[in-house]
């Protein structure tokens, strides 16, 4: 297969005011609210979509946090070595509308640790999942997106989504596999 | 990539990236440690036993609680329970353990070397909590490490090592870790209790406090081991308190603060006074709370090793 973009940066951009609209539509003020970027990449995603929601709706003040899932995987012990990185979340997400940021849903197994990581931090009135581009048809678990960029029909050998975060020139790639 | 951990068997054959690696793990279990739940279920599918053939409290319990906060099935053994009384020898003990499938073995010995030893001929993870007078590798990460969460770095601190020198592994432990981490190190105390040619290593060597504490930013109190001692390095313990015991007096002398630290257990009045032991520039019970988080840190790098691939 070809490499092909499957988001441009313009089309970035329109997702994520997309993305503020939409939250602002089924949750108000997000006063009971609590974004959380997951990382690695999830981080990139939610950290621009803080910064717009700001932009755009300045008088909400909504919590932000970050989160790391790696001791909540699956795949410990399973091969590749899990590195940490640092999960930021200074509130309590008891009672909380949490909004879960990742870019690429796959097989749904990244987001089942990353539920599993944030209930360490309190017991969520509800936990809603958003990213910037699904890969339907290749869930290995029972989970959906709330709020999706796109939504895409791939194989789940062979080819692999690339989002590639620059200020100027945000572009998600749909490409095949190396070797 | 990260660096690949097989055993911890000792600090000397630990490289600066593989403790950098440990202590930014240590950093998010810590943080985790802080949160309402402090449980993961990273090894929920791997078994430790822990096996201790010398007395422990602190090291013990903190590697229990870090197992069980990885969510690991752990099996306690102790010696003076078990078979060894009747004779089996340390590697048909730990074969018989093994053999009820557990993946890592956490051991603390009398015996210097007992868990290289180990590591030699028995087919599973080795961390040494301590081997006899050689290292107690875990100590001296979380000594480091709450160093390093004290200053913000432990490159270029100076560090003292006070007191029983010659029969104390963490001595030994905390050179090797200090000096790979670019720390400047001393030890001091009586001439009898300072190992000969320990200068070889690359440490400052003194035995006056006063000089020494003012040369440096850490001062790490150590106990006298009057249980590995066969015969009398000083007149009395009096003596030695007076020579080499901290107080706040000593402290109040210095033109600067240091930080004191203690690997415990602490003999309150002999090495160390209360007033200190319980002071502001004391992180004593910091080493005790960072113990669980490097040791988590430790356990979960390691198991991350496939067995099966290093024997190949």
């Amino acid at each position: 297969m070809e490499a092909r973009i499957l988001i441009n940066h313009r089309q970035t951009e329109l997702i994520i005011r997309r993305f503020v609209l939409q939250l602002t539509e089924q949750h108000g003020d997000l006063e009971n609210c609590a974004i959380i970027g997951l990382q690695p990449r999830g981080v990139e995603l939610s950290r621009i979509l803080i910064q717009k929601l700001n932009e755009l709706k300045p008088g909400h003040k909504v919590r932000y946090g970050e989160l790391d899932n790696t001791f909540f995987r699956d795949d410990i012990r399973r091969g590749e070595i899990h590195m940490p990185r640092p999960s930021k979340i200074d509130f309590s997400t008891e009672n909380l509308n949490i909004i879960l940021v990742d870019d690429v849903l796959f097989t749904g197994r990244s987001i089942r640790a990353g539920i599993d990581a944030l209930i360490n931090f309190g017991r969520p009135a509800r936990v809603e999942l958003m990213v910037l581009v699904d890969r339907r048809y290749n869930r290995e678990l029972p989970i959906a997106a709330d709020y999706s960029g796109v939504v895409v029909d791939s194989r789940s050998t062979g080819e692999y989504v690339k989002v590639e975060w620059n200020p100027n020139q945000n572009q998600t790639w749909l490409l095949p596999n190396k070797g | 990539m990260p660096a690949t951990l097989i055993h911890l068997l000792g600090i000397k054959g630990l490289s600066e990236e593989s403790i950098q690696q440990i202590f930014e793990t240590a950093d998010n279990f810590k943080q985790l440690l802080n949160s309402p739940v402090k449980k993961t279920p990273s090894l929920r599918d791997f078994t430790v036993a822990n096996l201790f053939f010398e007395n422990s409290t602190r090291t013990r319990v903190s590697f229990e609680l870090a197992e069980k906060r990885l969510g690991a099935d752990i099996v306690n053994f102790s010696s003076s329970t078990s078979s060894v009384k009747k004779g089996e020898t340390l590697i048909d003990t730990v074969n018989n353990i093994l053999s009820m499938k557990v993946d890592m073995l956490v051991m603390r010995h009398p015996a210097p070397g007992a868990c290289m030893f180990l590591a030699r001929h028995v087919n599973a993870q080795i961390v040494n909590a301590g081997d006899g007078t050689h290292e107690h590798p875990t100590q001296a990460l979380l000594d480091a490490y709450s160093i390093r969460e004290k200053l913000g770095s432990v490159y270029g601190k100076k560090v003292v090592i006070v007191g029983d020198i010659l029969h104390s592994r963490v001595a030994l432990s905390n050179i090797f870790c200090l000096q790979k981490l670019g720390a400047d190190v001393m030890v001091c105390g009586p001439k009898t209790l300072i190992p000969r040619h320990i200068a070889e290593l690359g440490v400052k060597v003194e035995h006056n406090l006063q000089n020494a504490l003012q040369w440096c930013d850490v001062a790490n109190m150590l106990r006298i081991q009057l249980e590995r001692q066969d015969i009398k390095y000083f007149p009395s313990l009096r003596e030695y308190s007076m020579q080499f015991g901290l107080t706040q007096n000593i402290l109040n002398k210095l033109d600067k603060e240091i930080v004191i630290m203690h690997p415990g257990p602490i003999n309150r009045g002999v090495e160390i006074s209360s007033e200190v032991a319980d002071g502001n520039n004391s992180i004593i019970l910091q080493q005790v709370e960072n113990g669980v988080s490097v040791r988590m840190a430790v356990l979960y790098l390691l198991a991350q090793h496939q067995l099966e691939q290093s024997k190949s």
